[in-house]
């Protein structure tokens, strides 16, 4: 097969092309530049495309960078600006995967007459006994990275490579060091790309938006603390709130943008059962009933029942009733639902949608 | 598919369509260099035989490429290449020249980015590629009207994207009415084209680079007239008469000066045939591709020179398609990273955005072909097409 393999710099990725290679597809490796700017967390800088053309260039891969930083300012930035301003979280890696890896990119491996798109995550893609393709959990349980890319439609899975999903992170870094490749004791990267660890979120988000500063107040309205930035607050957060210490912990229970105030709560006052969910993804057709809902990209799967809400026929919405009582999740994060279903590899767990807190 | 190496002798199937990037070193370039290998490695600055007997070969490169550009052999600095000429000729060495630097808004980086780094200000170019000259008046006038000195004026003879050609006689007749202002001119794509005794001659101070002319990479020069003052860039062992330290790169010296004198001796059957070819060639696209302009017109352009925009189509995938069918072309001048960016030059030429983002750079050398321009004239229309069919 004719495969382009999106190349990212990290050893998952070249081991993944390296596979390929290894099975007799006609490879040819591809950096994505998608972020121009200030970047310290391991991504999209010059030094990760150094590191991918040269681990490329030891497979005898030949190289190419597309330049696809309108779009990923389009598709992932804006977006991810625009969210925090209306006070909802963002996971900018999903809308990476959906808008960039597996459209812009996508289309244009078929613009070039390629066959299908690798990538180093750590997910499978299996097939159902109807012949049609679901994304699955990677082997390695604690780098399962199939929650961002639940976006995946079964047609577009048709098309996608995840050779390294039935690998752990040991036996990927064994292999690059067997291959002698470059990127075999590379740190995993993390974080969000555009944003610099050093001077993070709120410093990014200052250059394009008005960040404003309000009060912490308790439940009964009491007066704790200020934050410099409310939009940069999330429901359920712990720390760098800076209240004064002494008294148990307490979290984020609400966010007002209006009125510029964060109400701290206990443990318990972040716990429902219900749960609302907009900008619906389907991998084939939608589905009801009982089934395993992760709501973060390596937090636990838990059964909740959803229900489509057929009163709003033209934005379709899900109701998720949990069956245990369920920590609260910030407006605008990704739920992933999981279903047991019958693949040709046996029974597993696989991505059959997903969509955002409401 | 790749095989590591695809030398262009051993693959006839790639047409090379860009050769403002760089072109292939001339057979007679390789075979002067070769002896300054193994054999006469000596280091012009020491004073044994093998010594003197680099310096002899200097000298006569020196004489040689001052002879193709009509100058004196005592007025060419050698340095690594066309940035580094630039950079010297703007700065005007250590500590930088006093007043500021005005350039022409389409330089090369290698020019742009000293002149802004210095503080400089650019001028505004017509829609034909060539320097404006109101706008070159309107700029000097703000200068001295706020009572800073003029360091100098830097405008290229040929642009590296368009192929566009200036006038510098009317540019220095501009000048004339300032107190003698210094002239610089990047020279590095024209020079394998133009005859610099006559094109060149107004400039004070001229940027050449060998291996855009079938020379060697990383050796070039900077001509700087008598009359006008340049302060050493590099410092330190004073070669160069103190302009410009650092072990000179003899065997790249050679080969450069060879490739002048290859240039200057086929220059009129060569600008003759290759603008045939490029004739051809644009007509040609011009028939067969729906929506594509001539960046600018061909009258005040590098005979190999050729730049279109194609609406609809954006290049990156153009380029990769053009190169799976053998056709190696650019959007634009090479970047860093390897991807696009979008272009300095032809936002300065008022291209539209979306006609920017279609922008193909066909350029022809030395050793162009007919095939090649028959290649380029099946694939183009294909590729744009294809591009078309799946949305960009």
């Amino acid at each position: 097969m004719r495969v382009l393999a999106a190349l990212s710099g990290g050893v998952d990725s070249s081991v993944a092309a390296a596979l390929l290679q290894a099975e007799g597809h006609q490879v040819v490796a591809v950096t994505m530049k998608l972020w121009g700017g200030e970047s310290d967390t391991g991504c999209c800088s010059v030094s990760e495309v150094e590191d991918a053309r040269r681990a490329a260039s030891q497979l005898n891969l030949d190289h190419h960078v597309f330049n696809f930083s309108e779009e990923f300012e389009q598709h992932v930035v804006e977006p991810y600006v625009a969210d925090h301003a209306a006070g909802r979280t963002p996971n900018p890696c999903v809308e990476c995967n959906r808008h960039l890896k597996f459209d812009v990119l996508l289309r244009r491996a078929e613009l070039l007459g390629y066959e299908a798109v690798a990538t180093g995550h750590h997910a499978r893609v299996v097939t159902l006994l109807d012949g049609t393709r679901r994304i699955a959990r990677g082997a390695d349980s604690a780098k399962d990275q199939s929650y961002v890319l639940y976006t995946l439609t079964a047609a577009e899975l048709e098309r996608v490579l995840l050779p390294i999903g039935t690998m752990t992170k040991d036996q990927v870094r064994e292999r690059a060091t067997e291959l002698e490749l470059r990127t075999a004791v590379k740190p995993d990267s993390q974080d969000v790309c555009f944003i610099t660890r050093a001077s993070g979120r709120a410093a990014f988000l200052e250059q394009r938006i008005e960040l404003h500063p309000g009060r912490i107040q308790d439940q009964d309205g009491t007066t704790l603390g200020t934050v410099s930035a409310v939009e940069v607050v999330t429901l359920g957060q712990r720390r760098g709130l800076h209240l004064a210490g002494g008294a148990a912990a307490r979290y984020v229970v609400d966010v007002d943008l209006e009125s510029a105030t964060v109400t701290v709560g206990g443990p318990e006052e972040l716990l429902n059962m219900e749960l609302e969910l907009e900008n619906l993804v389907w991998a084939a057709e939608a589905v009801e009933g009982v089934m395993n809902l992760q709501c973060s990209a390596h937090g636990p799967a838990l059964p909740a029942t959803v229900t489509i809400d057929s009163a709003e026929h033209d934005r379709s919405r899900l109701r998720v009733q949990w069956h245990e009582p369920h920590r609260r999740i910030a407006n605008g994060q990704s739920v992933v639902m999981y279903a047991q279903l019958d693949t040709t590899s046996g029974t597993e767990q696989v991505v059959v949608g997903g969509g955002l807190v409401r | 598919m790749y095989s590591g190496s695809t030398p262009r002798s051993e693959s006839s199937w790639l047409a090379d369509l860009d050769h403002a990037s760089t072109t292939s070193l001339r057979p007679e370039v390789a075979a002067a260099m070769e002896p300054f290998g193994a054999l006469r490695y000596g280091n012009p600055s020491g004073s044994h035989l093998l010594a003197r007997d680099a310096v002899r070969a200097v000298d006569e490169a020196r004489e040689q490429i001052a002879g193709v550009v009509g100058c004196r052999p005592s007025e060419v600095i050698f340095t690594s290449g066309g940035t580094e000429s630039d950079n010297h000729a703007i700065t005007g060495g250590l500590p930088p020249r006093v007043g500021l630097p005005i350039c022409s808004a389409i330089e090369h980086h290698a020019v742009l980015d000293v002149v802004h780094a210095l503080g400089g200000l650019t001028v505004a170019v017509n829609s034909a590629g060539q320097i404006d000259q109101d706008d070159l008046h309107r700029v000097l006038h703000r200068v001295t009207a706020q009572g800073s000195s003029i360091g100098l004026v830097s405008v290229m003879l040929a642009n590296n994207e368009v192929g566009s050609i200036n006038d510098l006689a009317a540019v220095a007749a501009c000048l004339l009415e300032q107190d003698s202002i210094t002239l610089h001119t990047d020279a590095v794509q024209a020079a394998a084209w133009l005859d610099l005794r006559s094109t060149a001659a107004p400039a004070h101070m001229i940027s050449l680079s060998g291996h855009k002319l079938g020379g060697p990479k990383g050796v070039g020069a900077l001509v700087v007239r008598e009359s006008t003052k340049i302060r050493p860039m590099l410092l330190g062992g004073g070669q160069e008469r103190n302009r410009r330290s650092g072990t000179l790169n003899v065997a790249g010296i050679v080969g450069f000066a060879v490739a002048m004198m290859s240039v200057d001796s086929q220059r009129e059957a060569t600008n003759q045939r290759i603008a045939a070819l490029r004739e051809q060639l644009i007509s040609g696209l011009l028939a067969s591709v729906d929506g594509l302009i001539e960046t600018v017109g061909r009258s005040v352009q590098l005979p190999g020179s050729c730049h279109v925009c194609i609406a609809g189509v954006d290049s990156e995938s153009l380029l990769l398609l053009l190169e799976a069918e053998g056709v190696l072309a650019s959007a634009g001048s090479s970047c860093a990273s390897g991807a696009r960016e979008a272009s300095h030059v032809l936002t300065a030429l008022g291209v539209a955005q979306d006609s920017a983002q279609g922008a193909l750079r066909l350029w022809l050398g030395w050793d162009s072909t007919q095939a090649d321009v028959d290649r380029a004239l099946l694939a183009v229309p294909a590729a744009v097409a294809r591009v078309r069919e799946f949305g960009r």
